[in-house]
């Protein structure tokens, strides 16, 4: 017997994230991999009090304007609607913007908690949480505020710091092809932070540009095995 | 008011460094314009974080696909050769050595070559991204920036106030005025910007400056 993956709207595949749940979202930055349709279906769904991991936090509608005419949606939805608690990531706001991104907005006046994680290490926490291993030692944030608080150890003669793996309840991610099975092939750039937290949740709901049977995708080119993944959703492009 | 050195010159001298066959990452801003630069006759892969290797130059508005970006969030074009990745692959190759440079930008750059790159005062939310992985993992690290703040304050100081990316990662600082090496016994001023005088441009840095013996003008 086969379970069905197969959910017909991104709306029915975030139905149960429930209030204080952990989710990891995929992309990079504001656009391109990231998992849009998902995370305004969360948006409408309104669970609170989230914790949320993602490279990136979002500029929010308005100063994304900025990046591009007529401006689009991003993680910034998520923060608008006081839904998160935590931010877990490496570019909670963008330097290089004015301090307008909902986020960042949200932090000033205190009602968002931020943990800023270099990228690599971000990608490296997941990794190690999806693979079932207690932690890694990195050289990255060595004599930095990143490494305050974090054991310390010297490995032939070079300094590193202890940190700790990432997993989640949810992870919410963007392919560019699944089979009905969940394996995934992704596109370009799109692919960033995606496989690596496909692999690192409880229930993995994804959405797709592309539905195809099993047998159509080339085993040889799958990026992501079909055990990760629970939920797809076809969002044509 | 003498001129000093405008961007894109910075970029044209910082791309000077860029060896024949050689994987660089570009930071985000002013290091982005090196990719225009690469000297005539050399090959250079151009590695982003996000997950690629080997991409071409900037997307034109037709061409732009906004699945096909830079870590600074440009849309770019392919290349034959080019290759994709995920961001835990992209780290492996940056903190395991195999980036020969990145160019980075830089609030401040400290004499011992500590870098501050990401956080500034008023701004708690902003975030390292890569910055840390880079100038930790990265084979030589360039600095391009501007030699003073808005304000006219030194970049280059004795002891970085800002927030640290990396301890004595940087190699080589490419500013408006001058190419300053960093070594074991301090700041080598390489190369000057024309009419620019060594005190001139010391009286502009915080930190010692010993010229070179063959120092000269920055060639451009």
């Amino acid at each position: 017997m086969t379970v069905n993956k197969v959910f017909k709207s991104c709306d029915e595949a975030v139905a149960d994230i429930s209030d204080g749940a952990t989710i990891m979202v995929g992309g990079f930055g504001s656009y391109g991999g990231l998992p849009i349709n998902l995370i305004v279906a969360l948006s409408r769904q309104g669970a609170k009090d989230l914790t949320v991991v993602a490279n990136m936090g979002g500029v929010g509608f308005e100063l994304s304007k900025r990046i591009k005419p007529g401006g689009y949606q991003d993680l910034g939805i998520l923060f608008e609607k006081g839904q998160v608690k935590k931010f877990i990531g490496s570019v909670p706001a963008l330097g290089g913007m004015p301090p307008d991104s909902p986020l960042e907005k949200m932090y000033n006046e205190g009602k968002v908690e931020i943990e800023v994680v270099p990228q690599g290490t971000l990608a490296e926490r997941i990794r190690c949480g999806a693979g079932g291993l207690g932690g890694f030692y990195t050289p990255v944030g060595v004599g930095t505020v990143v490494a305050e608080g974090k054991e310390k150890k010297v490995i032939d003669g070079k300094e590193y710091i202890l940190e700790s793996p990432l997993t989640a309840d949810f992870a919410l991610i963007k392919a560019h092809k699944a089979d009905t099975m969940g394996n995934l092939i992704y596109r370009r750039t799109a692919r960033c932070f995606n496989p690596v937290m496909a692999t690192a949740a409880a229930t993995t709901i994804v959405e797709v540009d592309e539905l195809v049977k099993v047998g159509q995708l080339d085993p040889e080119v799958v990026v992501t095995p079909h055990v990760y993944v629970h939920r797809i959703v076809e969002v044509k492009r | 008011m003498k001129a000093r050195l405008d961007e894109q010159t910075i970029a044209l001298r910082a791309a000077r460094e860029f060896a024949d066959g050689s994987v660089v990452n570009l930071g985000y801003g002013m290091p982005g314009l090196c990719a225009d630069f690469i000297p005539e006759g050399r090959t250079v892969f151009f590695q982003s974080e996000n997950g690629m290797l080997g991409y071409g130059n900037l997307a034109s508005d037709a061409d732009k696909d906004y699945e096909m970006i830079n870590a600074s969030d440009q849309p770019v074009t392919p290349l034959p050769g080019m290759c994709f990745f995920d961001s835990a692959a992209a780290f492996d190759m940056i903190r395991g050595g195999h980036i020969d440079v990145v160019v980075l930008g830089a609030y401040q750059v400290s004499e011992k070559g500590d870098l501050a790159n990401w956080g500034r005062p008023g701004r708690p939310a902003t975030g390292m991204g890569g910055g840390m992985d880079l100038a930790a993992g990265a084979k030589k690290v360039i600095v391009t920036m501007l030699h003073t703040t808005k304000t006219g304050e030194p970049r280059i100081v004795k002891k970085c106030t800002y927030p640290l990316t990396a301890r004595r990662c940087v190699g080589l600082i490419i500013t408006d005025l001058a190419v300053i090496e960093v070594t074991p016994e301090g700041l080598v001023l390489k190369e000057i910007a024309p009419d620019w005088t060594v005190p001139e441009v010391q009286a502009l840095t915080h930190a010692g400056l010993k010229p070179a013996s063959d120092l000269k003008e920055i060639e451009l």
